[in-house]
């Protein structure tokens, strides 16, 4: 099986140890994942603000870099969310027969990465090792428009060491998506706000999640009010082991 | 009554004054948070939840299909039975054929049903204009005329006021309107209610005119269908020689047996109930009484036209979708400047009033974190947040001719992410501006990374509340090339 590793551009950009995570973790488990560097974003920050003009160079450049991989492994349920809904909207705005063939035959490769791990590996010990108290939060688009369901659960149960601790509220939207960070800042912030509360009632020291875009807001609400808890995507969590 | 949304600032605006008003959010949080409770519950109760709103949507689905064929034959069944039909294609024609009834029947004042319809084209205001007082028979729309207020949510249009508040309003304000509230009045909702009783039956037993709208229409029999918990609507409906139903086009469902799903639907959507204490059916006139029905677009053939957002005409009016939504939850409904707020007020008035005419309206589609709670909720599965990116995008081509700084902003960064070679370059850009930066900000974040300080407009909008890490030195693309994996 041909695999490719689509980091994102976020991770790219900000979040480098993220995408090394990922190849760390599918080495340990026998996976030689490529990073075609061809790639850049799936396009979702100007699908999501409307832009779908602007949307289809970027669309373009995903197909042609991932195009003739078995399947293509992101740490991002927004991504891999945007890459199955919104592709194909995209194509058919562009009018081109070939980019929509293209979108159909690339998109249903695309797994979120607790998807690949549990559903097409068949894992959920991955041999992780990670001695913090940990509270998960699902985000929305993983949650809801990929369904990943308890996968994420079952992998973080497996990691020796970890206390996981429930999260109150866990399904209620941070307040990130995209955008309306900024476009809707206040009330983005309001929304964050009651999230990091709900992680402070834990107790935990670590809040993992599977979008490194929603950590860095809640993240950076729980670093302006100086409470000391560190935001970390879980595939760094799943890459940790006693000896690194 | 002058309260009106004409004139509403655009939703962050909106919503920024709502979000300091801290009573506001606590109603708010408490009463969506009880009624989501309950809707949980009951839902659970039924296995083939999933199957019934995949029937509900397809109903709908199908008679939106073949809309003009169902009309013809509501109207037909209607006329048959004694009504008189009307067809109103905007908001000015619907209150005017009102108008006319009411006056050819000399009457000054009329009472209403709890009707979103008749609230969509601003009836009450315009039957005042000429001189024809509407009163409000649902207690939470009374709590709403009586303040002088504008609804907040589809179902509870008092939902953002407390007991207390009610109370105020009542006692300052019902004996202007007619009979008075006791002197002793409490704030326990068993005598807020009694208050209201009685200051209503004076009204029920004078009017000779009522105004409803309807739930559902079904076409084989011209029955017009009301659901309510409170039995005002049925003191209405039967107590008054005229009556007066103003119906979306889309509220038609073919036969009484699609009726069926829907009146499974809505009660556990909307209230959280199994079944809701009053549903009122009449097909056409009853004896002595005179019945009216006006058909109402409004903006619905618009909405029908628009392939990705006609699913929102399946919309019941349950308000399930207002209850899950964290951003109504925080900013309640008045921020939507309509009397449709929430979600389905997100993408129905775009569809109704059309995009890149009022900014406003415009504002609307970007007022979600696309968090998908609503669809998930909505018994006739509208899939909200696919219809509120179709709707943006109508909302920027619409103001293609004219670029914001916002649109040539996405132009470069559709030219930078569409070649791994410029995010390449970009990407060591932001390095060495982040490095620079970072000597600003002294902040070292939990798990220890660095703090850019507080960015200029427009990522003040960012950095106000929330810190923002600085960029690495290496992105993930310098790294991997320099450990030479090509
Ligand atoms: S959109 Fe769906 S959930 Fe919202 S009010 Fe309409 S039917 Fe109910």
């Amino acid at each position: 099986m041909k695999v490719a590793v689509q980091v994102t551009c976020i991770n790219d950009a900000m979040f480098p140890d993220t995408g090394k995570a990922v190849f760390t973790l599918l080495r340990r488990l026998g996976v030689q994942a490529d990073f075609p560097a061809a790639q850049t974003c799936c396009a979702q920050p100007m699908v999501n603000t409307g832009y779908l003009d602007e949307a289809v160079p970027v669309v373009r450049n995903f197909v042609d870099a991932f195009a003739g991989y078995d399947a293509i492994v992101t740490p991002s349920g927004s991504c891999a969310g945007s890459v199955r809904h919104q592709h194909s909207i995209v194509a058919r705005r562009s009018g081109d027969d070939r980019l929509a063939a293209a979108v159909a035959e690339t998109s249903p490769k695309v797994y979120e990465l607790t998807e690949f791990l549990v559903d097409v590996l068949g894992v959920t010990d991955v041999g992780a090792y990670f001695p913090h108290r940990v509270t998960y939060h699902p985000t929305c688009h993983s949650l809801r428009m990929l369904g990943v369901g308890d996968r994420p659960l079952r992998l973080l149960r497996e990691v020796r060491g970890l206390d996981l601790v429930e999260l109150p509220a866990a399904d209620e939207c941070c307040g990130f998506g995209g955008t309306f960070a900024v476009k809707n800042a206040e009330t983005s912030t309001a929304m964050g706000a009651d999230k990091a509360r709900h992680v402070l009632d834990t107790g935990a020291e670590v809040l993992v999640a599977g979008d490194n875009s929603c950590l860095l807001h809640i993240g950076g609400l729980l670093s302006r009010q100086r409470t000391g808890v560190r935001v970390m995507h879980l595939a760094e969590v799943l890459a940790g082991t006693e000896e690194a | 009554m002058s309260a009106t949304f004409v004139g509403m600032p655009a939703f962050p605006a909106a919503a920024r004054e709502a979000l300091s008003d801290t009573q506001l959010r606590r109603n708010l949080a408490h009463a969506t948070g009880t009624i989501r409770a309950k809707r949980a519950a009951v839902v659970g109760e039924v296995d083939e939840w999933e199957e019934l709103r995949m029937a509900g949507a397809a109903i709908k689905d199908n008679t939106l299909r073949h809309l003009d064929e169902h009309l013809l034959r509501l109207e037909k069944s209607l006329t048959d039975r004694g009504a008189t039909v009307h067809w109103a294609r905007d908001a000015a024609e619907a209150c005017e054929i009102v108008a006319s009834i009411a006056k050819q029947h000399a009457v000054d004042e009329v009472v209403k049903v709890k009707s979103m319809a008749t609230q969509e084209i601003g009836l009450n205001e315009a039957l005042a204009t000429q001189g024809i007082t509407a009163w409000e028979t649902d207690l939470a729309e009374l709590i709403v005329q009586l303040g002088d207020d504008l609804p907040s949510h589809i179902l509870v249009p008092a939902i953002h006021r407390n007991r207390a508040e009610i109370r105020e309003i009542f006692r300052d304000k019902m004996a202007a309107a007619g009979r008075p509230a006791p002197d002793d009045l409490s704030d326990r909702p068993a005598e807020l209610a009694g208050a209201a009783r009685l200051h209503l039956r004076e009204k029920f037993l004078r009017a000779r005119m009522a105004v409803s709208g309807a739930n559902f229409a079904v076409a084989e029999t011209g029955t017009l269908v009301v659901v309510e918990s409170e039995g005002n609507g049925r003191m209405c409906l039967t107590l008054p020689e005229v009556l007066v139903s103003v119906v979306g086009i889309e509220k038609i469902v073919p036969t009484w047996s699609d009726l069926d799903v829907f009146l499974q639907l809505l009660p556990r959507s909307s209230t959280g109930e199994r079944m809701n204490p009053y549903t009122s059916t009449w097909s056409g006139a009853t004896e002595g009484q005179e019945a009216h029905v006006v058909l109402l677009d409004n903006g619905r053939t618009r909405a029908l036209a628009d392939e990705v957002g006609r699913q929102a005409l399946r919309c019941i009016r349950c308000s399930a979708c207002l209850n899950v939504c964290p951003v109504y939850e925080r900013t309640g409904g008045h921020a939507y400047g309509s009397v449709y707020p929430g979600p389905i007020g997100a993408i129905l008035n775009p569809l109704l009033r059309g995009t890149g005419v009022d900014d406003q309206v415009d504002s609307l589609p970007y007022a979600s974190s696309l968090c998908g709670a609503c669809f998930e909720a909505c018994p006739v599965r509208i899939d909200i947040p696919e219809v509120l990116v179709h709707l943006r995008s109508k909302v920027v081509d619409a103001h293609r001719s004219a670029p914001k700084a916002e649109a040539v902003a996405m132009k470069s960064a559709s030219w930078v992410l569409a070649d791994s070679k410029r995010l390449g370059l970009a990407e060591r850009g932001m390095g060495l501006a982040g490095r620079l930066l970072g000597r600003f900000g002294r902040k070292v974040m939990p798990g220890g990374r660095r703090a850019l300080g507080r960015l200029p407009w427009p990522g003040s909008l960012w950095s106000n509340a929330r810190d923002v890490p600085a960029p690495p030195a290496e992105s993930f693309r310098a790294w991997w090339r320099r450990e030479g994996r090509r």
